[in-house]
């Protein structure tokens, strides 16, 4: 057993926070992940020793959902999204330039080199921020709007090790980071980014120019004007 | 008469620091609930009833008889459950919903749960919106220390808590009951109905499961009452909702307006399809909902009409192709998706979306014959209505409708020996002018 006693305490405490403690399989996963870099035996084994259940029915649910990789992970997850719509934005000619640029396929991921962080690229389905497109997720963050020369300076910024920003979030973290957070464990960031996106405004803008509201008092500019507390 | 747009669960995305409890409370965020606790239960569930809000999820389902559901004999807990898996391919409202104001939502979560007695919730957020589930963790731990969750809320009473659970990629987990399996930690597949959540769901216990917008529009619906919802939208589609345009329009994003909007209507609002462009085809509500085209423009988008234009509304997930688009593509890429989430329960559709994608494929580059589309209707038909869900189902809209309205384009893959479109052309980032 290679997990230490904090990750052993941790995947208790996630199985501790449902009515049912079989419930927390899918955050301790995302722990084991942001522990191991990868779902591995000894994580399998230790979800299934915490929920008093088989190896085999943790292998079942960790082989059923695709953010849970087997093959080790990259400092960084680039997913681009070539779904339908996104494809035919552009998706799929970004998704080319990238294969192309970091010389790996999909699911792979770049070498380990010294003085450079590694990228496991990744095609990925539906990500819903169609309004942004064509989208490109690094560690479930958003980057929209892509064009295939700036996902190019976004992955070798990535590498060189220099600061990158979500286009609708904060400062990009490591992707064994970002599942921890999504094993229930967050890292005080909500405050960072903006509320939303220009194309998340457009109607409001409209609204806003034009006068147009519900009426009522709840959730409309009537409660800017103390109609309610 | 209502506006023609009719801001209220995007009405304060454009404030600042909108997602903190500071900003939300200043705008009157959390006053519904007193006034909820001050109403009977069963009186909140009646007052959603009134208001005609029906799932804003995509099926529709009238939202306080789901409620009514739930039987109250029953010893066992209640609980709530979020559908925040938003995952339908062009679907995209409940995301900048739950970044800009995820109090919103969990001001929802408190009042739907007082009026069905659920005293845990839960929301089930897909785990590929990182950002989104930071806010949401934070909405929660701040309600929390406000009091707005946890024990005797406002004094009432009532109790509840609300745990936010990062889902781990899986389109099924959108369908109710393989969602409630992904929360009790198994693979995502569908159960068997009946019995139906609302009798037997989380942990076999009664359980009401409702999409992101319908619970983050009952917080509205106690504050301004029933009657302000149902005067909005058209005779049996009543309120407003979030419609969400993308593809090759001028402005893609949100619009909030009264159900029964057109997409002529909405489309001038986004200032037209990009510039020197026209549209060609377009789904209503998601990937899973059968494509119109031009002649539908007028059609108001509500449940009813777009039904009778041989679609749905689904989830109003617009998006918009234009003629640079090839319609083959695009379904060959809807249908792939379907295949890779099809969760392999049931033999139609594990089978099937291979079946449809070899098929497509084929066609797509310009092998195979025209009788190949016949065997493609065939396929559609052995799996509509035959699969375990609606999944299934949702993998033959694209590609019957697409049959039916572009049988022409796709001879022409066989004519021309492959793909006559060049697809540099329809990118956001093609040079202005460029033409298929």
């Amino acid at each position: 057993m290679t997990l230490d006693t904090k990750t052993w305490d941790e995947l208790r405490e996630i199985a501790a926070r449902y009515p049912e403690a079989r419930s927390g399989l899918l955050p301790m996963l995302h722990l084991v992940q942001s522990v191991e870099g990868r779902v591995t035996p000894e994580g399998i084994e230790a979800c299934a020793e915490v929920l008093g259940i088989s190896a085999a029915e943790v292998n079942g649910v960790a082989t059923f959902y695709t953010m849970y990789k087997r093959k080790p992970v990259g400092d960084y997850h680039v997913g681009v999204c070539t779904n339908t719509l996104c494809a035919v934005m552009g998706g799929d000619l970004i998704f080319e330039r990238l294969k192309d640029h970091l010389d790996v396929g999909n699911d792979e991921t770049t070498p380990e080199e010294e003085g450079r962080r590694s990228i496991t690229l990744e095609h990925i389905e539906c990500n819903a921020a169609c309004d942004y497109a064509p989208v490109m997720m690094v560690n479930w963050e958003f980057m929209d709007n892509q064009t295939p020369e700036s996902a190019v300076q976004v992955v070798d910024d990535l590498r060189a090790g220099n600061e990158v920003h979500s286009t609708r979030g904060p400062r990009l973290c490591t992707w064994r980071e970002a599942e921890r957070v999504l094993a229930g464990f967050p890292d005080d960031r909500a405050d960072e980014g903006p509320a939303a996106g220009e194309p998340s405004l457009v109607g409001l803008k409209i609204a806003r120019e034009r006068g147009w509201t519900a009426g009522g008092t709840y959730g409309s500019r009537a409660s800017d004007e103390g109609e309610s507390k | 008469m209502a506006d023609t747009l009719t801001p209220v669960l995007t009405d304060n995305w454009d404030v600042e620091r909108s997602w903190t409890l500071a900003s939300y409370e200043e705008r009157g965020g959390y006053a519904a609930l007193d006034t909820a606790f001050a109403m009977a239960p069963d009186d909140v569930i009646n007052a959603v009833k009134e208001s005609g809000l029906r799932g804003r999820g995509g099926a529709g389902f009238p939202t306080g008889m789901k409620w009514g559901f739930i039987p109250q004999d029953n010893p066992k807990p209640k609980y709530l459950v979020v559908n925040a898996d938003e995952s339908e391919p062009g679907t995209c409202k409940d995301t900048p919903l739950m970044l800009a104001s995820p109090h919103t939502l969990v001001e929802g979560v408190i009042i739907s749960s007082y009026a069905i007695r659920a005293n845990t919730a839960f929301i089930y957020v897909r785990g590929e919106i990182l950002h989104v589930i930071r806010r949401l963790q934070r909405a929660v731990q701040e309600a929390y220390l406000a009091g707005h969750l946890g024990k005797n809320i406002h004094g009432s009473g009532f109790d509840l808590d609300l745990i936010v659970h990062a889902g781990a990629g899986a389109y099924i987990c959108g369908e109710e009951t393989a969602l409630l399996e992904g929360l009790e930690g198994r693979r995502g597949q569908p159960r068997l109905r009946p019995p139906f959540p609302a009798v037997a769901g989380l942990y076999a216990s009664p359980t009401v499961i409702n999409n992101v917008e319908s619970i983050a529009s009952v917080p509205s619906i106690i504050a301004n009452g029933a009657a302000w919802f149902a005067g909005m939208g058209t005779e049996k589609s009543n309120g407003y909702g979030i419609f969400s345009l993308s593809g090759h329009v001028t402005r893609p994003g949100q619009y909030e307006a009264p159900l029964g909007i057109t997409l002529r209507e909405l489309i001038d609002l986004a200032g037209g399809m990009r510039e020197g462009h026209e549209l060609k085809f377009w789904t209503p509500g998601g990937s899973s909902t059968p494509l119109l085209t031009p002649e539908h423009l007028d059609v108001p988008l509500d449940f009813e009409s777009v039904g009778a234009a041989g679609s749905m509304l689904g989830t109003r997930a617009l998006q918009l192709f234009d003629e640079t688009t090839c319609v083959v593509r695009a379904v060959l890429r809807w249908t792939e998706f379907y295949k890779h989430e099809s969760c392999g329960k049931c033999t139609p559709c594990r089978e099937g979306t291979w079946w449809l994608t070899q098929t497509l494929a084929k066609l797509e580059k310009g092998e195979g014959s025209e009788s190949d589309l016949d065997l493609l209707l065939d396929q559609c038909d052995n799996i509509l209505g035959r699969s375990f869900c609606a999944l299934g189902d949702g993998a033959t809209s694209p590609i019957s409708s697409s049959i039916q309205h572009f049988r022409d384009e796709y001879l022409a893959h066989l004519s021309h020996g492959g793909c006559p479109f060049d697809p540099a052309a329809s990118t956001a980032f093609a040079p202005a002018g460029a033409t298929a």
